[in-house]
């Protein structure tokens, strides 16, 4: 058996130019003198964009490499693009943050990009145990990145909790994992797929795995009802961290999840998609109505991103009712634009969250977004646009993604499902509009030195350039993401 | 004869299981956990998978006990009693749960030796079961191997900067 060639590894070179960068991180910590420290998140920054113009040379060239066990195909691609995106805007908002929050840890941009490699490899990787490690290896660096914040005990408390549950969502999908290997003789999707084919779950082993590889996933996805470990854990992390976990962490594992049962367990797709059918109205019902009283905008814009869970597995659902015509293609190219979108927009308002000081701490109660709107009317209206978008009013990128999501359920033949997930997009409005009512409707009771202002900095102004673009740009002419999405599905038996 | 070493492994592996919970002294609760590792690992020797008896023996026998035993020990002086307190309502789950297996499997009864794949049917090789699994590991298992020293890197530094003592605190002016 040819096990590998190094040709391989060019393929990899991605993957491999990340994980270099970290280490150059983690070795010049030491050793530079302190003024010149913050070249390190330009280095981090400069490979991150080297990796996306390779990435992009990648795509439509359609690869494998080590025997089959990493794919480098469109849909790859698509995901490693965004989370190398990501993972940038990441690196740019901490440069500023972890001075305000006086973090000096350089290991920070390590964890970020080896984060970033474990997602990479987990959104690639076609076997079903390098995914899992890929899994791990993304956890692994974001328990540490939430409880940096060491002198608070809510950091510590977000990370303790975050790496018991995550443990224990890992093991969860690990005897998944080896039950389905029982019962297929592989660990490859290919062979799983040919495997699964023509059997159901009647089949008590396959029935098993599939039920623990579901809530495996639903863990990482947190979806209803495994979402318990997030509202606590993006309110205890520091904001930088958060908003990675939120959107990288959640379109990663996404990418893996759709992988797995689509390309793996496509033989089974009228059952799974009945499984996700139940999580997917658990988690919109209780992820819109939760948020609706919350009074801490981390913690509200946790229970957003719990919803917003549920909207894409709407899109997954779809694809596993549509069955094997070319439809279903629609279900998961709609899946793939909802997270492209839903990062921009999830993003910018966590970096505004980041970025409202209040002293030397953080405003990150809605209460402190009070007559933001007078104060500075130019951070007002982002957050405006931003909430505006999460809520799905065209014409924002919000829009786009929930409106293709929404067709792929009625091609599907769920109205129903489309009209009960509008409905309670409407109720998230209601959330969402609260916080743009207070910045606007509501007068600041005094201005003092120590009212809650958003401290500006060059590489702030980045990222918010970025996500409004992606917002506002992709709201009205979404065409070029839409073809994008189209081209990256996954090919379904 | 087979049947006889399986017989007394499950037994006792079964026998130490039961105790594990059972037992009220954590200290004794980790060394029968102790002993049904070493079964456990007998286990692996009459299936001929001389490698997973080794490692057996050394992460969880050798590594994972002695942390257990350090952590039973620190915290066991000023352990309050409410971890003996077991709630009526879980013993009501429980029983519902076991009452729903029985009935299943009076149903359906277990048939799980048709669904199990045939291929994936362990094949000792001659060289011995620990160098085909170094060539596997070497060969068609590289990246997931590479991927895991990954994660063991993770982890130490992670280790490191979240213990470290002397937070940094002087900003790179």
């Amino acid at each position: 058996m040819t096990a590998f060639s190094p040709s391989d590894l060019l393929l990899l070179l991605p993957e491999l130019l990340v994980i270099a960068a970290a280490c150059v991180v983690l070795v010049l910590d030491p050793v530079l003198p302190s003024h010149l420290k913050d070249g390190l998140a330009w280095l981090s920054l400069g490979t991150l964009a080297v990796c996306m113009g390779l990435i992009s040379s990648q795509m439509g060239h359609p690869a494998s490499a080590f025997g089959g066990m990493v794919a480098i195909d469109m849909y790859a691609c698509f995901w490693k693009l965004l989370l190398c995106a990501v993972a940038g805007l990441t690196v740019l908002l901490s440069y500023s943050y972890l001075k305000e929050e006086r973090l000096y840890f350089s290991e920070y941009y390590a964890f970020v990009l080896l984060s970033l490699c474990g997602m990479m490899v987990m959104v690639s990787a076609t076997d079903l145990l390098a995914i899992y490690l890929g899994t791990e290896l993304m956890s692994l660096s974001l328990y540490v990145l939430a409880g940096l914040k060491r002198t608070e005990p809510r950091s510590l408390e977000a990370s303790a909790k975050y790496f018991v549950l995550g443990a224990f969502s890992s093991g969860i999908l690990l005897y998944g994992i080896s039950l389905l290997y029982g019962a297929t003789g592989s660990t490859r999707l290919p062979a799983i797929a040919d495997a699964v084919a023509g059997r159901s779950l009647d089949d008590p082993l396959l029935l098993f795995a599939t039920i623990l590889l579901a809530v495996g996933f639903a863990f990482k996805l947190a979806v209803v009802p495994f979402h318990m470990w997030t509202p606590d854990v993006y309110q205890g992390a520091p904001t930088s961290v958060t908003a990675f976990m939120a959107v990288a962490s959640k379109a990663a594992s996404f990418g893996a999840f759709l992988r797995v049962f689509a390309e793996g367990l496509s033989g089974l797709r009228t059952d799974w998609s009945m499984i996700f059918l139940l999580l997917c109205i658990a988690t919109l019902v209780l992820g819109n109505v939760v948020a609706l009283v919350q009074t801490n905008v981390k913690r509200m814009l946790a229970y957003s991103s719990i919803a917003h869970a549920g909207y894409a597995l709407i899109g997954v659902v779809a694809t596993g009712r549509m069955g094997a015509s070319g439809d279903s293609a629609h279900g998961i190219s709609s899946v793939l634009l909802y997270l492209a979108l839903y990062t921009f927009m999830t993003f910018g308002a966590f970096a505004i969250v980041a970025m409202l000081r209040k002293g030397s701490l953080e405003g990150e109660e809605i209460e402190d977004f009070t007559g933001l709107a007078k104060r500075q009317p130019v951070a007002a209206l982002l957050m405006l646009l931003f909430m505006v978008s999460l809520a799905g009013i065209p014409p924002t990128a919000g829009f786009i993604g929930k409106f293709y999501v929404f067709m792929a359920a009625v091609e599907a033949g769920m109205t129903w499902l489309a009209v009960l997930a509008l409905v309670f997009a409407a109720v998230s409005a209601y959330y969402y509009l609260r916080l743009v009512l207070v910045m606007y409707m509501r007068e600041p009771a005094s201005i003092t030195a120590d009212s809650p202002r958003l401290v500006l900095s060059p590489t702030l102004s980045i990222v918010l350039a970025c996500a409004v673009a992606g917002v506002v740009i992709f709201g009205i002419y979404p065409d070029p993401l839409i073809q994008l999405a189209a081209q990256a599905t996954l090919p379904l038996k | 004869m087979a049947y006889v070493f399986f017989g007394y492994f499950a037994g006792v592996i079964a026998l130490t299981a039961v105790l594990v919970v059972a037992l009220r002294n954590p200290v004794y609760s980790a060394l029968s956990l102790l002993v049904m590792f070493f079964h456990v690992a007998g286990l692996y020797v009459t299936l001929r998978a001389e490698f997973l008896f080794a490692v057996q023996l050394m992460v969880y026998a050798g590594a994972i006990l002695i942390f257990y035993l350090f952590a039973v020990m620190f915290l066991t002086e000023k352990t309050p009693d409410r971890y003996h307190i077991q709630s009526w309502g879980s013993l009501l789950i429980g029983g519902a749960i076991i009452v729903e297996v029985v009935v299943l499997i009076g149903q359906h009864g277990i048939s799980f030796g048709s669904s199990v794949a045939r291929t994936a049917a362990p094949s000792p090789s001659e060289e011995g079961n620990t160098e085909s699994i170094g060539q596997l590991l070497y060969t068609s298992y590289l990246f997931p191997f590479e991927v895991a020293s990954l994660i063991l890197l993770v982890a130490m530094i992670g280790a490191v900067v979240l213990s470290k003592k002397d937070l940094p605190e002087v900003p790179p002016s």
